[in-house]
């Protein structure tokens, strides 16, 4: 979910204009009343001074278009956020879990320790303060989906704050400039999912298409430069008329008579500092426990891919953002001779092309990491040439169980490692094409790329070109 | 043995009005489990117009009562419950018994789980009975207004009573001017002052355990909140709701809470620690203790009756050499509303599940999803619960919510405080009356609606809901018209055990009438004459 909101830039000043409503739609609003003003220019932001703005004419400013995100992670565990389990058994989940989710009468949530866990590991990797006091509130709306008429959130207090991430993406002409952004990270916060799934659970990926952000934001500067106001209001996308369009709640502005959830008592965070002497490890969460488990951050394994292997960064990005791929890239390494330049471009170009086009996950690669290794330590000692080398990629492709070995034995692709062989074949060659050589004797820088296509013809495409030039010059020399 | 049988029928009554008494009894033989579970059903049967059950569960009793028997025979019984009969109120979930709440709302919800006080009680080998009558989700101080109709005080049709009235009044229509129980859970103490069960659970968010106790003669017991789960207990307001106790005597509501008590992992809101069952000490010296007694509750609507009886309950301590002091609640008068505004708020929330999807009654409108919601609602709910979602989906607005809720919570403090303050100069318990006067009769009770009754019902009770404090009401005398009378203490946080050893004292000093239902009791008519035979026989 994007909302944009529109500030307007004067160089060398920054004023509000219109509601700048900082307020996110879930928000209950600031204590002096975060509303949509009705008088044209007023602010409605209070900590801003009161000015009343001309109403800018179109093209007169540059608009700088200010984008939030309110992201909704499924955290991956065992049982739900609410749903108790006996951690301790390892019996299959309480079979309470479903009559809470069902909204059974009588029912209680149980805040699920993982989840906790999860939330925290994400506010330390975000660079947030841990908030060691956190509070659950009800939310309340009817909807089918809702069946207790209420979702459990973190409104007035949330279990992490005030954090950024750092993110890179590639501009330039080859895409291959990587310019540095930061994002800051308003809160995190626990929540019950409603039941609806946010994600493409094949790949993991939480797809947002900002694409249609334009159009509101589009939508958003026509609105400000006619001396309109932008109320603050949920739209969606229509793909039909391709606008936004507002999604009228029939009484009007939604009120979601926030309440603190009473059966949940404050959310007690600790570190090894505060951490209570003789406390149930069960019954504690340390954050600083957590901090060490986290596991090594993007950021980290990106630049470790440069220095270790010279890797270019947009290709460190590549292999970080499909999942798996970086796992299988590592795998190849371990088992292969070949130079990491190689490895990068065979992972990024070939696998992963042949998996996009088949809408295949990593996971689910015909070619295994092992598999792809042998290849590539086939062609690193000039077993076999790199076109040889793509042909035997698509053989391993269709999955029928042959290893590369069997593939080039089968499809007698194997260079030829006879010395003595090939200085024949090129002798034969150069007797069957004295033209050429005149050719080649006389200047013509070309004419040899003939003579190794002829070479190459003969050899059925089982010489090294380099090899064969080799010889070809030698003689050639003589 | 047929002598034995008819002094047991007659027993049921004095030697075994307390669940204390009759598990020895069960232990050493005299009686069996199901004879015991028949005869409460049987008289289940002829109390049935006190209207206290919602639902009997006789198949299920009587299967109960041959397992525990079996444990008998082996000589395995699982603890002083096993094979007493007892029932709970309505609005416990029991797993494959209707639970209702005596709302249109959930007719026919038969829930898939028992809720945690209703598992540990048949961990125990208790005999679920049945399950009781209530004002609508528990929203009431009569037990009237509930769709099964209103309960009836069964001492409205004691000996006690009706001598009183034949000596007033003649000619009246003996039925007509029955008497409530009080409520919520006036099911639950009709259920156990009729002597259909041995216990019985009701719920108390403000007084709905105490209330119908004081009512109906009955130790009505409300616990720390946090000791005893709620998991399973359909809530009113969360954040003050506890599973109550009703029985017959302190000792038995001792040992009910002793299987209780403690952590359950289901409910964040119970404390971390085990508790261990207990046994109530005897005590004999109250020199020791201090007893405050509030000022605030000193109210004008106070009954010159109960508060004769308050006044009397101090000099019996303080003649025991107890320090009885006067002390103050500064904040009492807010009580009301400060209660009024969180529980609405609450009950709005919670009712909010309430829309016939998934369970429970549905109406016939399917023209759309909001459609289907508001008729279901308003067909499910009767005024009292909808005009409560009302006021606090209007306490929780946004305009509204920091006036309202907020500022309620701010107050809630406050009272909260006022305890603290006391019990930390040096109190031990606070003495004060439970409700402002005995039962009245049915016919002048509906003369104000629900809610000024609760507000004025509820007014010495609320306050412990409020603060969480354990809370008892002990039977004390008769009243003028033969009704009996009960008196609250209030204890410290999680002080449950020296609360009830008080209040064990004080019984044993009152020595509260047992009611006398023999006209209820057809077949035990013959046995009075064996009276002096009964009690030599069956004494431990």
């Amino acid at each position: 979910m994007a909302a944009p909101m529109l500030r307007l830039c004067c160089p060398g000043r920054r004023w509000a204009l219109a509601c700048i409503d900082g307020c996110s739609r879930h928000r209950r609003g600031a204590p002096n009343g975060c509303t949509s003003s009705r008088r044209r220019g007023q602010s409605s932001v209070a900590q801003q001074p009161f000015i009343t703005a001309q109403k800018p004419r179109k093209g007169e400013h540059e608009w700088a278009a200010v984008v939030g995100l309110e992201i909704h992670a499924q955290i991956s565990s065992k049982s739900k956020l609410f749903s108790g389990s006996q951690v301790h058994f390892a019996a299959p989940p309480n079979s309470l879990v479903s009559f809470f989710d069902a909204s059974l009468p009588g029912t209680l949530p149980v805040l699920n320790r993982r989840c906790v866990e999860a939330a925290v590991m994400t506010g330390l990797a975000l660079n947030c303060r841990i908030n060691k006091k956190s509070l659950f509130d009800r939310k309340h709306y009817f909807y089918a989906d809702l069946p207790a008429g209420y979702q459990i959130t973190q409104q007035r207090l949330p279990i992490a704050v005030n954090g950024s991430l750092v993110y890179s993406f590639c501009a330039g002409k080859n895409r291959s400039q990587v310019i540095n952004k930061t994002a800051r990270v308003k809160q995190i916060q626990l929540e019950q999912d409603s039941g609806k799934s946010l994600h493409d659970d094949l790949r993991s990926q939480t797809l947002i298409d900002l694409n249609r952000a334009d159009y509101e934001i589009q939508r958003q500067i026509n609105e400000l430069e006619n001396g309109g106001e932008i109320l603050n209001e949920t739209r969606s996308f229509d793909s039909k008329l391709g606008c936004t369009i507002p999604m009228r709640d029939k009484e009007g502005k939604q009120d979601y008579r926030f309440m603190p959830e009473p059966n949940l008592p404050p959310l007690l965070l600790y570190d090894t500092e505060s951490l209570p002497a003789g406390a149930d490890p069960q019954q504690v969460i340390d954050i600083d426990r957590i901090r060490e488990q986290l596991p090594e951050l993007p950021s980290v394994t990106r630049e470790k891919l440069v220095q270790q292997y010279g890797m270019l960064p947009e290709h460190s990005f590549t292999l970080l953002n499909e999942v798996g791929l970086l796992e299988f890239f590592q795998n190849v390494m371990k088992e292969t001779r070949a130079e990491p330049k190689k490895v990068t471009s065979w992972v990024l170009n070939t696998l992963l092309g042949f998996l996009k086009q088949q809408n295949l996950a990593v996971s689910e690669s015909p070619v295994t990491p092992s598999a792809l290794a042998e290849l590539l330590n086939l062609l690193d000692r000039k077993a076999i040439s790199s076109s040889a080398a793509k042909q035997v990629f698509e053989e391993l492709w269709r999955n029928e169980g042959k290893t590369p070995a069997q593939i080039v034995s089968e499809k007698k692709l194997e260079l030829m490692q006879d010395q003595e062989a090939l200085e024949q074949l090129c002798h034969a060659v150069m007797e069957g094409h004295p033209q050429v050589v005149m050719d080649v004797k006389k200047g013509n820088p070309r004419a040899i790329n003939k003579l190794i296509g002829l070479v190459r013809k003969a050899t059925l495409s089982r010489a090294d070109p380099t090899v064969i030039k080799e010889i070809l010059e030698k003689k050639l020399a003589s | 043995m047929p002598l034995k049988r008819m002094h047991f029928q007659f027993c049921l009554q004095t030697s075994y009005k307390a669940a204390i008494k009759v598990s020895a009894a069960l232990k050493q033989g005299h009686i069996t489990p199901t004879e015991l579970c028949q005869k409460c059903l049987s008289i289940i049967k002829k109390t049935k117009f006190l209207n206290a059950y919602i639902t009997v569960s006789e198949e299920v009793a009587l299967k109960q009562a041959e397992e525990s028997e079996k444990r008998y025979k082996k000589g395995h019984s699982l603890g002083d419950l096993d094979g007493i009969p007892i029932a709970v109120k309505d609005n416990f979930s029991t797993s494959g018994i209707e639970t209702t709440c005596a709302s249109n709302m959930l007719r026919g919800y038969v829930p898939p789980y028992n809720a945690t006080v209703v598992q540990k009680l048949l961990d125990q080998g208790a005999l679920l009975m049945g399950k009781t009558n209530l004002d609508e989700f528990a929203m009431g101080s009569g037990s009237t207004d509930g769709v099964f109709g209103p309960v009836k005080n069964p001492w409205s049709y004691s000996k006690q009573y009706r001598e009183k009235r034949k000596q007033k009044s003649h000619c009246e229509n003996e039925d007509s001017n029955w008497l409530i129980t009080g409520g919520s859970s006036g099911g639950s103490a009709a259920a156990v002052s009729a002597f259909t069960c041995f216990a019985a659970l009701g719920s108390d968010t403000g007084g709905s355990t105490r209330n119908p106790a004081a009512h109906c003669g009955l130790v009505g017991l409300k616990p720390s909140y946090g000791l005893v789960s709620r998991h399973g207990l359909i809530p009113l307001v969360n954040s003050m709701d506890v599973p109550g106790i009703l029985t017959r005597c302190v000792d038995d509501a001792a040992i009910v809470l002793g299987v209780l008590a403690g952590h359950d992992p289901k409910d964040s809101t119970t404390i971390q620690d085990p508790v261990k069952p207990f046994v109530l000490p005897s005590l004999t010296d109250v020199s020791k203790l201090c007893i405050g007694i509030p000022k605030e509750y000193l109210t004008p609507e106070l009954s010159s009756e109960v508060r004769s009886l308050w006044s009397k309950a101090a000099n019996l301590f303080e003649s025991e050499g107890a320090k009885v002091i006067e002390v103050s609640l500064p904040h009492t008068s807010y009580s009301i509303v400060c209660y009024h505004v969180l529980c609405t708020s609450e009950v709005a929330s919670n009712m909010a599940r309430f829309d016939g999807l998934e369970y429970g009654h549905r109406c016939d409108i399917d023209v759309s999803t909001e459609a289907m919601y508001a008729a279901t609602r308003r067909e499910g709910f009767n005024d009292v619960v909808r005009g409560r979602i009302l006021s606090g989906n209007f306490f929780l607005l946004k305009e509204n919510y920091e006036n309202y809720f907020v500022k309620a919570q701010k107050v809630r403090r406050l009272i909260a405080n006022d305890f603290v303050t006391v019990f930390n100069s040096g109190v031990d318990v606070l003495l004060t009356p439970t409700t402002l006067s005995e039962a009245v009769p049915y016919t002048e009770f509906i003369k104000e609606d629900n809610r000024t009754r609760s507000a004025q019902d509820d007014i010495f009770t609320q306050a412990a809901n409020m603060a969480g404090l354990p809370a008892v009401s002990v039977p004390m005398a008769l009243s003028n018209q033969g009704l009996p009378i009960g008196l609250q203490f209030i204890g410290r946080a999680f002080c449950d055990q020296e609360l009830l050893t008080i209040a064990k004292w004080f019984e044993k000093q009152v020595q509260f009438p047992v009611i006398q239902l023999q006209e209820l009791m057809d077949d035990c008519s013959s046995v009075f004459e064996n009276e002096k035979l009964a009690s030599v026989s069956l004494k431990q």
